[in-house]
């Protein structure tokens, strides 16, 4: 994109300012050529009256389009660059002929299609997804369970998405920051998160990082770069966009990954994120599981557009549309696009279609607007899981007793950290009080007196499971 | 000189003879009085609170619409894009949901944002990010995600501008654990406070007032200073007096000071408590006064229902009740949207002559 430097005398200036400043992006150089001018010999005063603010690549584009060659072009300078007249009334179409086609490297039945083209996966990778995406399933089913048999509040799980879950993560590095929705804790699973520490959160017992403040599901990991869920939706996306924008400032190499179902995609925010992704170039993957529901809510009521990959171009990003139930797939989607994200600086927007297997959360029951033989097909005939373990055992790295092997592991495991954290002491009362601010104030402070006061002269009235 | 000190007494600077026994209650020395020669309008206090922070720290970064080439909408920010670049004074397309969000999110990932409104009341298009990204994420996060940012912009009524661009925030905001909640008045206050705020760890939400950011203040050397900081949480008495107490936040600061003027002049000497800080609420420093005077007046700007002289009554009656020798008095906006035409606009806020009565009622001078 570098058409707009014309002359070498102008480029090594440019490089000389890039070593003072220290940027690396041609797309931002010219820009700062005018804007951030060092103090020292180079320049004796501040930029003068900088009439655009951004060199617009687009406009240079669309320029060398209707050429100086061709006088009868019929073009002209309209802000924001020049645009082609044309005599014909023609209304742009509402959706295209055909939709957009999706990538899939396996069929149904998980054998390689044969012109697919795809990012090889080692054994070891493919060994972990495989396993990751079975203990995702069985994590799921055992802490829903749980919740039925009242031991746990709440649960919301994943069934169907394990591998649009566990082969972003697999695709991503550890220093790609995350910013989830509430349906992606196989990210979390992939990068070492253990059952334990999921259960711990679940039960909101006194080693939950989350100090027992939240509902279960909204896990968070500093040190896996994983931003604690919030459950207001697609409020992450401006959020990604930020933390994209602080790493582009500082120059790492990483980008900041965002996940949001089919229904995120009608919120404001939506919008405003990609809108501003692009403007601003952060490095950010939109990955958005189309899942078909919203609670409730089918696509066809959510949105009139083809899917949420069309609404990439509105705002100039680039977007593919992959299978979500194809772990291959979706790996080199996103390993493709982090590579494009860092390196030109763009934010990218990955849909990836799916089916919500599981109700939306354990306080619905999605038999009431939907029917249970859809569900069961997608659960058998479409299982992510099935497909993946062909491909892998077609390669001879998994059996049969390595599954069983794996499976009575995991339920061992997950049967012991519910065990653990069942009877593990609830938080201290002193975190009722902590990290509201960085530091407790002392309206915060007397307050806790207050409730220790009344605890000790009412010791009946308060539960004898919080520790003091 | 003593023409200036008068004057700035008058306008509420707090420059008076008696100002010199309240050091203890403020970080501005006494020797600062004696240079007090040195004004500077909120608007130049603000901006170099902004440009020295910037230039300490190179995590502080600037966005809002218009905050850049235009200077600000207001000229807050005027000269910054010429001196730090385009990255870090933003330009924002028209959506406080998304650059609010943004901003936390940029938060989140380690920078401190200075996000402008160019009034609050464009804010509420953005209160989900403020209360539910900024505000709660630290203790949902159980410590681990902090959010050093500054939400600041002109805030309440300026002159003219009609029912959406009229509100105060004040008690909205201050309701919300979480978020601390500042209003500056002074150009010192402002200086004092913002650099608080750019450097503090928790969101802060920095309510300024459009129409004082052209009044002029004096202003000390201390204040002047690059390292010079205020206190969040710590109110500041303008004006000591014995016979009641009046509280107030930003513009209303200066009427205040008026009022205790003209109070003084029928022998009521008034104490006049600039509060600050919205939250945490100094309900130390208003409690002491309040036992001292025995009579309360507490006045804002913003709508009379739930508002921060209703949470300064309820702390004083808890805390001080059997000090109280007169009901307290409550001054607040009229309870509409805020009208247009300039007389309704003058009827619908707090005037002089409204908090003058006030105190007068309190001191059972009048009915």
């Amino acid at each position: 994109m570098a058409q707009h430097l014309k002359s070498s005398s102008k480029s090594i200036l440019l490089n000389i300012l890039r070593h003072n400043i220290g940027f690396s992006s041609p797309s931002h150089a010219s820009r700062h050529l005018r804007h951030n001018l060092p103090h020292g010999p180079l320049t004796t005063r501040l930029s003068p009256n900088p009439i655009t603010r951004y060199c617009n690549t687009m406009v240079d584009t669309l320029s060398s389009i209707g050429s100086h060659e061709d006088t009868n072009s019929q073009v002209m300078d309209f802000p924001g660059g020049k645009v082609a007249f044309t005599p014909e009334i023609h209304f742009i179409s509402e959706s295209n002929e055909e939709r957009v086609p999706c990538y899939r490297v396996l069929d149904d039945n998980g054998q390689q299609l044969t012109n697919s083209q795809f990012v090889p996966v080692s054994k070891e990778i493919a060994v972990k997804m495989y396993s990751d995406m079975v203990t995702l399933q069985m994590m799921d089913n055992i802490f829903y369970e749980a919740q039925r048999q009242g031991r746990l509040s709440f649960y919301a799980t994943a069934f169907g998405e394990e591998a649009i879950n566990i082969a972003s993560a697999a695709a991503l590095s550890p220093d790609d920051v995350i910013f989830p929705q509430y349906r992606e804790p196989g990210v979390l699973l992939w990068r070492g998160f253990t059952l334990q520490e999921f259960a711990n959160q679940c039960f909101g017992n006194k080693s939950d990082y989350g100090k027992g403040r939240q509902m279960p599901v909204h896990y968070g990991s500093n040190k896996l770069n994983y931003f604690t869920v919030s459950a207001t939706i697609a409020t992450q996306l401006p959020n990604a966009v930020g933390a994209a924008y602080s790493l582009k400032m500082d120059g790492k190499d990483a980008c900041a990954v965002t996940f949001f179902g089919d229904g995120g995609s009608s919120e404001g925010d939506f919008h405003a994120a990609l809108n501003f992704a692009a403007v601003m170039e952060a490095p950010v993957l939109f990955i958005c599981r189309n899942n078909g529901w919203a609670i409730s809510t089918p696509t066809s009521d959510q949105f009139r557009s083809d899917g949420v990959v069309v609404k990439g171009r509105a705002y100039g990003i680039r977007s593919i549309r992959v299978d979500g139930n194809d772990a291959l797939a979706m790996y080199s989607a996103v390993h493709e696009a982090r590579e494009m994200a860092i390196r030109e600086r763009r934010p990218i927007l990955i849909e990836a279609l799916t089916y919500r297997v599981g109700h939306h959360s354990t306080s619905d029951d999605s038999t009431r607007y939907r029917s249970a033989d859809e569900i069961e097909w997608w659960n058998k005939a479409r299982n992510p899981l099935s497909r993946f373990r062909t491909w892998v055992e077609s390669n001879g790295w998994w059996s049969d007793e390595a599954e069983s092997d794996l499976r009575s592991k995991i339920k061992k495991e997950m049967l012991e950290a519910i065990r653990v954290a069942e009877k593990t002491e609830k938080p201290n009362l002193n975190h009722m009080f902590s990290d509201v601010y960085d530091v407790p104030p002392l309206n915060l402070r007397e307050q806790e007196l207050l409730v220790r006061q009344a605890i000790k002269s009412h010791p009946q009235d308060y539960p004898s499971d919080v520790p003091l | 000189m003593w023409g200036i000190l008068r004057r700035s007494a008058v306008d509420g600077g707090g420059f008076s003879a008696s100002s010199l026994r309240r050091t203890r209650f403020s970080l501005v020395s006494a020797r600062s009085y004696a240079a007090g020669s040195k004004e500077m309008t909120v608007r130049d206090a603000l901006n170099s609170a902004i440009d020295e922070e910037m230039s300490a720290d190179p995590k502080v970064f600037v966005m809002g619409e218009e905050v850049g080439q235009y200077q600000g909408a207001y000229k807050i920010t005027k000269g910054l894009l010429e001196k730090y670049g385009p990255e870090r004074v933003y330009d924002t397309p028209i959506t406080e949901a998304g650059f609010t969000g943004i901003g936390v999110g940029a938060a989140y990932a380690g920078l401190k944002p200075v996000v402008e409104f160019m009034t609050f009341n464009f804010s509420m298009q953005a209160i989900d990010h403020i209360i539910n990204s900024a505000a709660k994420s630290n203790y949902m996060s159980a410590g681990q995600i902090n959010v050093p940012i500054v939400f600041r912009g002109p805030n309440g009524a300026a002159a003219g501008v009609g029912a959406q661009h009229s509100q105060c925030y004040a008690a909205w905001y201050a309701s919300v654990p979480g978020l601390k909640v500042l209003a500056p008045y002074s150009a010192e206050d402002a200086r004092g406070l913002l650099k608080a705020a750019i450097r503090d760890p928790d969101p802060v939400v920095f309510l300024e007032n459009e129409l004082l950011y052209g009044e002029s203040f004096p202003i000390s050397e201390e204040a002047l200073d690059s390292s010079f900081c205020l206190p969040i949480g710590k109110a500041k008495i303008e004006r000591e007096g014995k016979d009641v107490t009046i509280t107030t936040f930003s513009k209303m600061v200066g009427f205040a000071l008026k009022a205790a003027e003209k109070l003084a002049e029928e022998g009521i000497s008034a104490e006049v408590i600039n509060l600050r800080s919205i939250r945490p609420l100094d309900r130390a420093t208003i409690n002491a006064s309040v036992r001292k005077t025995s009579r309360l007046v507490t006045v804002e700007e913003g709508f009379p229902q739930h508002g921060v002289c209703a949470e300064i009554c309820a702390s004083v009656v808890e805390e001080s009740f059997s000090y109280l020798d007169a009901p307290v008095e409550r001054i607040a906006g009229a309870d509409v949207p805020m009208p247009y035409a300039a007389n309704l606009e003058r009827l619908a806020l707090p005037q002089v002559e409204d908090i003058v009565r006030a105190a007068k009622r309190a001191c059972y001078r009048s009915k």
